[in-house]
């Protein structure tokens, strides 16, 4: 749990981080969003004492993070820096094995966690014996994840974890980041300036800008009660998709129409976004399949019109409130 | 060729064992200075890689350091330090600051911030930070800096033979002065093959898998001492009484080799330059010095000359040596030029040297005073009846002694001058003489004989011991092969002398070598 209360970074010239309180919960992921110099990163990196806060008071874990020593509080928050920032002369092994290192694990424990870590990141074992030089952009960045998990920190910073990458693998990694059981549980505070990266992997959004927060809540309450102006244009450009991916099946339930019992069904999860749903509908243009959606013992009729009209009518139901 | 090298064999072989101690001084001199600019030039880059603001002024004192003449900067260190190993690896070990500190700070400057930022926000200390992170991706850039420093250190610590520590530059400093080439290759070969070497071995290590930078931790201390420990001070043999000589005079047969087996002098000995030996033995560093026996310095640090009574040192009486066809010309040259002779004894031309070199004043200054004290000062007569043309080697006695001729000349002749001082050396001067660009300039008998005529070992043998036959030849000599006469000498005797302190010359009743020789053995 991390909560920031009436925090500040002034320096010389600049508000970096202008008078910011909210809280992460125990198992939350909250992301940062917000342009560039907003004080995103000086925001994570005070809850970590890379910077120390001009004013304010910031607690993780229920402890102050001012009344204990910094090194020893740094090795209970596993931190992900964009540039990856491994150790070039340390094999993928050894730069995994670092904190636990730190904290003095038995020789037998750091070498199955860092085996454990590999195969979870999908990294194959035999590149624990290489350096970090000698990988992929998308493996550093893997590796990068799994030193700062190694010692089963229960509050990770990251801080644009996917930003070095191309938006492939950027994407292909946020998918197994958001399947990843490691994760699940931790409190996670994440840095991004990518809108659809923040609704995709945060359970709440924080959009600052110049040092304040504007709004914090969740994927929808920015996208359909945005508190002002600011809020609306920054989300403005993938307005539409971002809508799409974060309306679930579930959602708009009760809006579809029933479906008719008959053969040929393709079953479709109501876990899954609208987004996701049209992909996979639209891959199958010609086919004479049905799609069906089940839920307990409940059956919708799943089709591109109908979708559009559930969708429709659910925004609408926004603007009423 | 081949026999080049035959000899040059030869002469390693035969001094084998100086070779052996000279290289491993060397060796030791180069990495105790490098060990010590390494212990304090490291920590001196680290902590200046986090006070930046310090950066700029520890970067330029370590490199004005660098820009101070080797030389000069020995020279400084005797007073504080003496002579002999302390004072020659401290200024090695300034020396090789500059690369250490510039390198260990650029090395820890650039590691990538991202890295030292990943380091610390996984909680490791200040300590572990400069240890595991820093110093270890540092290492190939400081490695670079400490490969700089020790080919600079080989080269300057030839220099070390000039404050008695020792090293391959009593070779090559003996063999310049002796025009020995085989002396001086036997230093310098072994001199630039360290140089190599360790220049090829530390590329080695700085290309090492950057992994192995913890093994170089450890490996180059190691090493260094190991390197270090070759430099044993010469052991103390014989007396409590410390000599200091000058490469020259140790490897002449006629110096140092003279005083063993003509005296069977037994001193303990170190080689040092010319240019710091007076004040290092005004200093009490040095007991016993080799040196002119009319140079200034002994007056201006109150030395005192050893009287050779066994005569194993080559007379050299100062004249003017002219060319016969010019004294043919000008009859009234040869009597007014002869005026002088007699008139110059070793203390007066001490105290002259002393005033020009020391107190600086004008050669010119110092002749007419000289005449006009002697009463031989007579006020030019600005004659045209023709010109002289006078040279001179390039140090003070000579330029004092050509100044006191243009005034006998233009005083007493009708003859104008002109003087072209500063002809570098012996050989200079007299190819001028001979091919007619000057008419006369002052020369030493032993050079006449040593240096210009070089007659068979025998022939020297046999006239060395005495004044009158070593003049008398080489007045022969230079009639016959070149038509040069040798005039008159003019009484003093440049010539190698022992000298001490006055003071303790006078204290211990030592006033020729054999006293010194007696006052060692019985002590
Ligand atoms: N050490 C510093 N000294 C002075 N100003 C700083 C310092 N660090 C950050 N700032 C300023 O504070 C502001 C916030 O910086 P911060 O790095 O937190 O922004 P950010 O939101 O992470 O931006 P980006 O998306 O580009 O990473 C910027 O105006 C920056 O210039
Ligand atoms: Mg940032």
């Amino acid at each position: 749990m991390i909560r920031l209360k009436n925090v500040s970074k002034f320096y010389k010239s600049t508000k970096a981080v202008d008078d910011i309180s909210f809280e992460v919960k125990e198992g939350e992921t909250v992301v940062l969003l917000g342009t560039s110099g907003c004080g995103k990163t000086t925001t994570l990196r005070m809850i970590n004492r890379l910077v120390e806060p001009s004013s304010g008071k910031i607690v993780v874990n229920g402890q102050n993070i001012l009344e204990q020593p910094a090194e020893k509080m740094r090795r209970g928050i596993g931190y992900v820096l964009q540039h990856h920032g491994l150790f070039p002369h340390y094999t993928v092994a050894e730069n995994i094995s670092i904190v636990p290192n730190l904290l003095k694990w038995s020789k037998d424990k750091i070498i199955n966690r860092t085996r454990e870590l590999l195969e979870k990141l999908q990294l194959s074992q035999t590149l624990g014996d290489l350096y970090p030089s000698q990988l992929s952009g998308g493996q550093q960045q893997r590796v990068g994840l799994a030193r700062a998990l190694a010692a089963y920190p229960p509050v990770l910073l990251m801080d644009e974890p996917l930003g070095a990458l191309d938006p492939v693998t950027r994407v292909g990694i946020r998918k197994e980041f958001t399947t990843l059981d490691e994760l699940k549980r931790k409190t996670i505070l994440m840095v991004t300036h990518d809108v659809q990266e923040a609704f995709e992997l945060g359970d709440r959004v924080c959009l600052m800008d110049k040092g304040k927060i504007v709004q914090i809540g969740k994927a929808t309450d920015l996208l359909f009660n945005p508190i002002n102006d600011f809020v609306r244009s920054f989300i403005k450009e993938q307005h539409f998709q971002l809508e799409l991916e974060n309306i679930f099946i579930n959602d708009i339930w009760s809006l579809l129409p029933k479906a008719i019992d008959g053969t040929n069904e393709n079953k479709i999860s109501p876990e899954n976004s609208l987004w996701q749903v049209l992909e996979t509908v639209s891959a199958r243009q010609q086919g004479f399949e049905r799609f069906v959606s089940i839920n307990n013992n409940d059956k919708k009729q799943i089709e591109i019109a109908s979708l559009m009209a559930a969708y429709t009518q659910y925004k609408n139901s926004f603007n009423h409130e | 060729m081949n026999e080049q090298q035959q000899t040059l064999w030869n002469f390693m072989a035969q001094q084998s064992d100086k070779l052996l101690q000279q290289t491993l001084a060397h060796i030791g001199l180069t990495f105790i200075s490098l060990f010590l600019s390494i212990l304090i030039g490291i920590p001196t880059g680290i902590w200046i890689s986090r006070k930046k603001k310090w950066s700029g002024p520890v970067l330029g004192i370590a490199g004005i350091l660098q820009t101070i003449p080797s030389i000069a900067l020995l020279g400084f260190m005797i007073p504080l330090l003496g002579i002999g190993a302390r004072p020659a690896i401290v200024a090695l070990m300034l020396y090789a600051f500059l690369p250490i500190i510039r390198n260990t700070y650029t090395g820890i400057i650039g590691v990538n911030a991202a890295v030292t930022d990943a380091a610390k926000g996984m909680g490791m200390s200040p300590s572990q930070i400069l240890f595991k992170v820093e110093l270890p991706l540092a290492m190939p850039v400081i490695l670079a800096g400490i490969r700089t420093a020790t080919v600079i250190n080989v080269g300057v610590a030839t220099l070390a033979a000039y404050i008695a520590a020792g090293g391959l530059g009593e070779f090559i400093f003996g063999g310049i002065a002796l025009n020995n080439t085989n002396m001086i290759l036997a230093g310098a070969i072994p001199a630039a093959l360290l140089a190599i070497i360790f220049d090829f071995l530390l590329a080695k290590a700085q290309h090492f898998n950057i992994k192995k930078a913890k093994t170089a931790f450890i490996a180059i201390p190691i090493i260094l001492i190991a390197l270090s420990s070759f430099y044993l001070l010469p052991s103390a043999i014989g007396s409590k009484m410390l000599a200091g000589f000058t490469p020259e005079f140790m490897g002449r047969s006629d110096g140092y080799l003279g005083l063993k087996n003509k005296y069977g002098l037994n001193i303990r000995t170190v080689v040092i330059s010319d240019a710091v030996m007076y004040k290092a033995a005004y200093e009490k560093q040095l007991d016993v010095i080799s040196g002119y026996s009319t140079d200034g310095r002994l007056k201006a640090y109150d030395l005192v000359v050893l009287k050779d009574d066994k005569t194993i040192f080559p007379p050299y009486y100062a004249a003017p040596i002219v060319r016969e066809e010019v004294l043919e010309k000008y009859p009234e040259l040869e009597p007014a030029l002869n005026i002088l002779s007699g008139k110059i004894n070793d203390s007066i031309m001490t105290e002259l040297n002393y005033r020009v070199d020391y107190l600086k004043q004008s050669p010119e200054k110092v002749a007419r005073d000289f005449l006009t004290q002697q009463k031989l000062y007579k006020k030019p007569r600005n004659g045209k009846k023709g010109i002289i043309q006078m040279g001179s080697k390039i140090f003070g006695e000579q330029y004092i002694l050509l100044q006191i001729y243009a005034i006998l000349l233009k005083g007493n002749t009708d003859l104008s001058v002109e003087t072209k001082t500063g002809l570098g050396g012996t050989k200079i001067c007299f190819d001028a003489l001979t091919n007619d660009q000057i008419d006369l300039y002052p020369e030493y008998t032993g050079t006449g004989l040593l240096v210009v005529l070089q007659p068979d070992n025998h022939t020297i043998q046999s006239i060395i011991g005495n004044k009158e036959s070593v003049f008398d030849f080489v007045q022969k000599e230079f009639m016959r092969k070149y038509h040069i006469k040798w005039l008159k000498p003019i009484g003093f005797n440049n010539a190698y002398t022992l000298m001490m302190r006055k003071k303790q010359a006078s204290d211990l009743k030592i006033r020729t070598i054999s006293e010194l020789k007696m006052y060692i053995d019985d002590n």
